[in-house]
């Protein structure tokens, strides 16, 4: 029965670790893009709440209201004023860009808020819960963080496949020369593309900020758990995102059930044993 | 009667004298010791594995289109090894650094069949994952120190080499010696074949393989050989230090974040990119020590404006001015006229 309690709250974490992966699988199926500075702009978006926090009194959750837009607003400008130049078929700049900008980034917040560790308090909502029989609690926080993956993952499945604008990604993703041809402005595309990633970014920062406690250099095992749960759901599938993020968070809570040395460890083992066996990821993208 | 012929050359006279002045100041290097303070050497003696590590790195980024984020792996294990096999096999340190290179490359082997399934970016993370699994890995060793590390026995140290001042400077000359090898084996790769074979992959993989390059041999290949490479400097590191932990050992901002800035505003894809690098990153450094992470920010920066506006580094920008080459990879053909 108790490890039927880890296997539930590795699930409900996992859909936090599905957060932190569906904006980088988003970006990655628009413009073959691997922004590594994802974790870190995950760590900002959970600086930017504790600031909104503190500087409003606002709750954690509804500072969601401010956050979102902000970070949308940053990825716009981010892709426009920088991104967009490195675009190409050498992989090069885009990588070693992003490298850049995560150690700016991750440097940037030291110098502002110290090496100190934080954490965003959501009140009561943080500590409640309920039985669903036998020793199995659920809280009603990670449900709740469970959900928004799903929800996110869904409205993005949505965005891309039922819109004009999913038409316009999935046009530049094939051919961006094509697309050009047609009328659609890739830049701005791709603008939009990692404003929509980024506002992930920021729903999964607040959760992050209320889950666990969070400092300036945070940022790179969240990229790492992020990019797991993408390769090991299947590049491209954002279903398989959710799917991997499930089997990383369920992995770790097996592992630290074992050894709390273990915990990371696992996820990683986890990784590297589909990576060996399957290298296109459990669920791979049926080509349309 | 004039008979026209040809000869393919690849040295010129800037790199002839280039190659004389180099020969001067590797003397004037070797012979440091008799005319450096000890603080001085010490820094010099870090520059070496700077310059070493950054030259590897270009041979895979640059050269070999692996673009990894994961060296530091490599840096580590090098660096364990040499605590592992002193203290448990009671292997002479100084024979620690060749073996700790040879057990890398072993190690390298699964790790790159495994990350080789990834490309491009994918793989870069891929590395860096690895990277993570040998810190969490060596963290869970309670007889090396486990999460907090360990230091390494005086006697060990001892056996370096009697006194402070012969060990300190044994480990100097190391240092150099690694740092030119590594020089020269990039250069020699570079000038060989293979070298021909890797920049050909890198500008273009299916006409390479058109022309019957093995691609994933020879990448496979230099991975190997600069993972080994790689571990041995990480063993030298630490025989500088003598002191590990899993978090030193396998840090990704000193083992490849500035190893990537070095490689990147010196020139990425030119082998004296790492050099100027090298050498900027170090003048910089130690005119504004004080400025702790602020450097960094500054640093990557300067990286990313580079990669914008002169993809091919300082020294990129000063060789097409000037058409310069020090150390001559590219074929040129000349037209002889003989009556």
């Amino acid at each position: 029965m108790e490890w039927a309690n880890t296997f539930v709250q590795g699930v409900l974490i996992g859909g936090l670790y599905a957060l932190f992966a569906a904006g980088l699988s988003l970006i990655f199926g628009v413009m073959r893009l691997v922004n590594i500075a994802h974790g870190d702009l995950i760590v900002l978006a959970a600086f930017v709440a504790l600031v909104t926090v503190q500087g409003t009194g606002v709750s954690p959750l509804a500072s969601m209201l401010l956050v979102v837009p902000l970070l949308a607003a940053l990825g716009y400008g981010l892709q426009r004023g920088l991104f967009n130049f490195t675009l190409g078929k050498d992989i090069l700049p885009p990588l070693l860009v992003s490298f850049g900008l995560s150690i700016i980034i991750q440097n940037g917040l030291l110098e502002m808020f110290t090496a100190d560790s934080r954490k965003l308090n959501a009140g009561a909502i943080e500590v409640s819960s309920f039985n669903i029989g036998g020793s199995i609690d659920i809280g009603v926080m990670p449900l709740l963080m469970f959900v928004s993956a799903v929800a996110v993952i869904g409205a993005l499945q949505y965005v891309f496949y039922r819109t004009a604008l999913g038409r316009a990604f999935r046009t530049t993703s094939d051919d961006a020369e094509v697309a050009r041809m047609m009328g659609l402005d890739n830049r701005h595309v791709f603008a939009v593309a990692m404003a929509l990633s980024l506002a992930v970014v920021a729903v999964a920062g607040v959760f992050l900020a209320i889950r666990t406690s969070f400092d300036p250099s945070s940022g790179p095992a969240r990229l790492i758990f992020g990019f797991e749960a993408v390769v090991i759901g299947g590049l491209g599938n954002l279903w398989g995102t959710l799917a991997g993020g499930v089997i990383l968070g369920v992995s770790q809570a097996i592992g630290a059930r074992i050894d709390p040395g273990w915990q990371l460890l696992a996820g990683h083992v986890v990784f590297l044993i589909v990576l060996a066996v399957r290298p296109k990821g459990l669920f791979p993208r049926i080509e349309h | 009667m004039s008979a026209v012929g040809w000869q393919v050359e690849r040295a010129t006279r800037t790199s002839r004298i280039a190659g004389l002045a180099a020969a001067v100041l590797v003397i004037a290097l070797a012979a440091a010791p008799w005319w450096a303070g000890r603080s001085d050497l010490r820094l010099l003696g870090e520059l070496f594995t700077y310059l070493a590590l950054a030259s590897l790195w270009n041979l895979l980024a640059g050269f070999t289109g692996l673009v990894s984020v994961g060296q530091q792996a490599f840096v580590g294990f090098g660096g364990y090894m040499l605590f592992a096999l002193a203290m448990f096999a009671g292997v002479p340190p100084l024979l620690t650094v060749p073996l700790a290179g040879l057990l890398g490359a072993l190690v390298a082997i699964p790790v790159g069949a495994l990350v080789f399934r990834l490309t491009g970016a994918y793989f870069a993370i891929g590395t860096w994952v690895v990277a993570e699994v040998f810190r969490l890995v060596f963290a869970q060793v309670s007889s090396l120190g486990g999460g907090s590390g360990a230091s390494l026995p005086v006697a060990i140290v001892r056996a370096v080499a009697s006194g402070r001042t012969v060990r300190e400077w044994t480990v100097y000359w190391i240092a150099l010696g690694l740092a030119l090898a590594v020089l020269a084996l990039v250069y020699w790769l570079l000038s060989t074949r293979r070298g021909l074979a890797l920049t050909a992959i890198r500008d273009s993989e299916e006409a390479s393989e058109s022309l019957g390059i093995d691609i994933w041999r020879t990448k496979f290949t230099v991975y190997v050989a600069t993972a080994g490479a790689t571990a041995m400097i990480g063993a030298l590191i630490f025989l500088q230090k003598l002191r590990i932990s899993p978090d030193a050992a396998f840090s990704v901002n000193d083992w490849t974040a500035y190893v990537i800035f070095i490689t990147v505003i010196g020139g990425i894809g030119t082998i004296e990119g790492p050099v100027i690098g090298t050498i900027v990153y170090f003048v910089v450094r130690e005119t504004m020590a004080d400025l702790g992470s602020v450097y960094l920010m500054i640093l990557g920066l300067v990286a990313i404006l580079v990669m914008l506006k002169a993809p091919r580094g300082l020294w990129g920008f000063v060789a097409e001015r000037y058409g310069i080459e020090l150390f001559p990879v590219r074929r040129r053909l000349r037209i002889t006229c003989d009556r």
